[in-house]
């Protein structure tokens, strides 16, 4: 079968297997759309700006664990993506971004929308391809798909020059079955040894912890680490990344760490004496000041990427492997070896935690004539039976998404923690939708993350994605504001947000539907009546508290035990 | 923790973006570079880099962390770690006019450097050896008589069996 560069792309699309390409089209892409045009297996969601269709393949990926896929065109489509391949790339979230290129004579001349797209992305993506003919465009996608969803996954960008894709010069077409490469191997298994050394030091642990993350869900663990989990007894806590790897309403799980954790997780971190990190990175916002970081703990941690052990926190029993296979063969050490931490003090251990879990750190006091932001997240979860998927974007609402829904499985909690990027949550909310058409979807933002990505409402309209946008609308950004309180005496500087649009005429006008909410006894019933419309997309602008704050949190320079508590309800304060 | 230096040898792809990637890296997260070569090798797929940083163990141990992960990269190995010998070139453009030529001879013969070109009033002096050597004999000519110097920066290989191979 002989076919052009443009045909070989959508081909090799079709041969991975792929369902969507989140796209926009321009001129160094124009061959590729016409090869698009001539075909059906491969659907093309045309978005309302580049960043869009990032974060929607982002979205879909999160949710199904499947790359995504996005089309642009050279010059500003490339740039547009950008911001969207960042976030992905900061997340490990394997995504596949093709990006036209001039014609290849022209590089290097400014030529019309001519942009270093490989210089341009380099610093934020897993690698990137630059095409050098036709004949190796299959060859090349085949590889940015292995690295992509391989190892610790990413982002790969593949720039191919418009020349390289015209109709006139067609050649056989072959799709590689499989792809090895000299400078990239993925490890699998970690050092048996290590493993063994692991298993030991949690069995003789008086007061053990277990903090996993991202990592779990990419690796499908989740059910070796519950299993795990269960079989010693401990508790375990999960990053803003890895919610849902353990269910949130499992007794064990003592709720998520880090800057704005719960009391129990970060005390818990901070006495524990054994602490085994799975799927983590050690981020600042988990581990606070790290001079205060688990003053007394020998540290477990394994990792699929040898970059991320050590980084930050030196660890006694490093394990470089896919978490999948280290977990499975912790199981199996367990089985063979019935030695195990001593009942008593785990007991103690267990009883000092409920000590700690009983301050409540995420009481917050309810009202009857204000929305408080937590109860419409509360209420969200019970009505949605804490089973929907939920999209976030960045701020207090999303702080208050995490800490609030009760998230049992993985992939339900979609959000952008390394890059923190505004705009990712309605593009994602619909990426979600397309491929779980009927799950409930919900977007949690606020006033003004919404604004960043709003025109996707527009996408959201052409293809009939029926998700619900819960607008936590506080007149504020939020967590600029809540940090200009603490640390700038109150100067709200630019962090008021005014003008703002009427919600729900905005929604109308693109033929969704539209709600105002102003009063708590409402609130329920709004989000019930929302997800009763099952083919409609939903906009509940929830009118909420507007000085309400993220607590508990650890500011700058503190360690986990030195919290700052709800200023009401915090019992310590 | 104590900052030293490393010597970390590289096979790349010999692909147009390689370099970047190594060099982009090292301003990316803030790490010293102090020398970087490349050159193709016998095999035309791939090219040689030897890289010379500096920093704390934690800090060397992220750098050849990051490097491997680099997917252009195929081996690595950090030289500093091993039996190893390294070498630069210099070639050194000096004032050697009357009185000073004989001085200026002299020096070159004493640190085995070779003079590659001579006008009436210059000498280009061509010197091998470790950076040291090299730092050294530009310290000894001086400031003054010094017109150019340009240095290849350090290229290393592991002695005996062991060594950087696909
Ligand atoms: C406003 C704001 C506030 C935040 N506050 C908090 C907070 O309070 N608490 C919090 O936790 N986070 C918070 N974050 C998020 C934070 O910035 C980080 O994104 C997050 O903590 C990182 O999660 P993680 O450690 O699970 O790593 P991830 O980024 O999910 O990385 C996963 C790790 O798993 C590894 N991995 C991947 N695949 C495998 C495999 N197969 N086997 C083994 N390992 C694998 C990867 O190499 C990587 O090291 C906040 C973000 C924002 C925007
Ligand atoms: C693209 C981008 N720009 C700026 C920021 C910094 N930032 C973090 S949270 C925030 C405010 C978000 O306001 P809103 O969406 O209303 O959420 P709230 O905090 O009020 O819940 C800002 C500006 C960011 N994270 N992303
Ligand atoms: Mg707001």
């Amino acid at each position: 079968m002989e076919l052009s560069g443009g045909e070989i792309i959508i081909r090799s699309l079709q041969d991975e297997g792929v369902e969507y390409v989140f796209g926009y089209p321009g001129g160094a892409v124009l061959h590729i759309y016409d090869a698009i045009f001539r075909q059906q297996q491969v659907q093309h969601i045309l978005v309302r700006h580049e960043q869009g269709a990032t974060h929607m393949a982002d979205g879909y990926a999160r949710a199904t664990g499947k790359p995504g896929v996005v089309l642009v065109t050279s010059g500003p489509g490339a740039t547009n993506a950008i911001t969207g391949i960042a976030t992905a790339h900061l997340d490990s979230i394997p995504m596949v971004i093709i990006t036209g290129q001039v014609t290849s004579k022209f590089i290097g001349t400014d030529a019309f929308q001519e942009v270093d797209a490989i210089g341009c992305t380099r610093p934020c993506v897993k690698h990137n391809f630059m095409v050098k003919n036709v004949e190796e465009i299959a060859t090349v996608i085949k590889k940015a798909f292995y690295v992509a969803t391989t190892g610790r996954p990413g982002p790969v960008v593949v720039d191919i020059p418009k020349d390289f894709t015209a109709p006139n010069v067609k050649i056989p077409y072959e799709y590689p079955k499989d792809i090895s490469m000299r400078s990239y191997a993925p490890v699998s298994g970690g050092h048996v040894g290590q493993v063994r050394k692991a298993v030991e030091l949690l069995a003789q642990a008086k007061q053990p912890m277990i903090y996993s993350g991202g990592g779990v869900l990419m690796s499908e663990s989740h059910e070796e680490l519950r299993q795990l989990v269960r079989e010693l007894g401990y508790p375990i806590t999960n990053t803003l990344m890895g919610l849902g790897a353990y269910p949130a309403t499992d007794k064990q799980f003592i709720g998520m760490l880090g800057m704005h954790g719960t009391y129990e997780a970060n005390m818990a971190m901070h006495n524990c004496d054994v602490l085994l990190a799975v799927g983590v990175r050690f981020d600042d916002r988990v581990t606070g000041e790290i001079e205060h970081f688990c003053p007394n703990a020998k540290i477990i941690h394994v990792d699929i990427d040898p970059t991320s052990i050590a980084k930050n926190v030196d660890v006694d029993v490093p394990i470089v492997g896919d978490l999948k296979v280290v977990l499975k063969r912790m199981l199996e050490l367990l089985a063979e070896d019935s030695r195990r931490a001593n009942p008593e003090d785990i007991a103690a251990w267990w009883q000092q935690i409920e000590e700690w879990r009983g301050i409540k750190s995420l009481a917050y006091e309810y009202s009857d004539e204000v929305i408080k932001p937590q109860y419409v997240v509360q209420k969200l979860c019970e009505v949605t039976n804490g089973d929907a998927y939920v999209t976030s974007d960045v701020g207090q609402h999303q702080m208050w998404a995490a800490q609030y829904y009760d998230f049992n499985e993985p992939r339900r909690w979609i959000n952008s923690g390394g890059l923190g990027t505004m705009g990712f949550g309605l593009p994602a909310a619909l990426g979600v939708k397309l491929a779980f058409p009927d799950a409930d979807v919900a977007c949690v933002t606020g006033e003004a993350s919404i604004q960043m990505c709003l025109q996707e409402l527009s996408t959201a309209m052409q293809y009939g994605l029926p998700v619900k946008i819960v607008n936590l609308n506080n007149r504020y950004l939020g967590m600029v504001r809540q940090w200009q309180e603490f640390q700038y005496e109150g100067r709200y500087s630019n962090s008021y947000v005014d003008a703002l649009p009427d919600f729900v005429k905005l929604a109308e006008s693109y033929n969704h539907v539209g709600m105002i909410i102003e009063k708590p006894a409402d609130v329920e019933g709004a989000l019930r009546e929302a997800f009763s419309m099952k083919d409609k997309l939903v906009f509940l602008d929830f009118q909420t508290d507007d000085s309400e704050n993220v607590y508990p949190m650890i500011e700058a320079g503190k360690g986990h035990h030195q919290m700052r508590l709800h200023p009401k309800t915090g019992a310590l304060n | 923790m104590a900052v030293s230096k490393h010597v970390i040898s590289l096979l790349l792809e010999n692909e147009s973006g390689a370099l970047s990637r190594v060099a982009g890296l090292f301003s990316m997260r803030g790490y010293n570079i102090e020398s970087l070569t490349v050159a193709p090798t016998n095999d035309p797929t791939l090219s040689r880099t030897t890289l010379v940083t500096s920093g704390d163990d934690r800090t060397i141990e992220q750098i050849t962390k990051q490097l491997n992960k680099l997917v252009d990269v195929v081996r690595l190995v950090d030289l500093t770690e091993t039996s190893h010998v390294a070498y630069e070139l210099m070639m050194i453009k000096v004032r050697a006019a009357g009185p000073q030529r004989e001085e200026v001879k002299r020096l070159a013969d004493i640190y085995k450097g070779k003079v590659v070109d001579v006008t009436e009033s210059t000498f280009i002096i061509e010197l091998t050896g470790n950076s040291e050597k090299l730092d050294s004999f530009v310290k000894t000519v001086g400031d003054e008589q010094i017109l150019e110097v340009v240095r290849s920066g350090a290229t290393g290989i592991a002695r005996g069996e062991r060594g950087l191979k696909v």
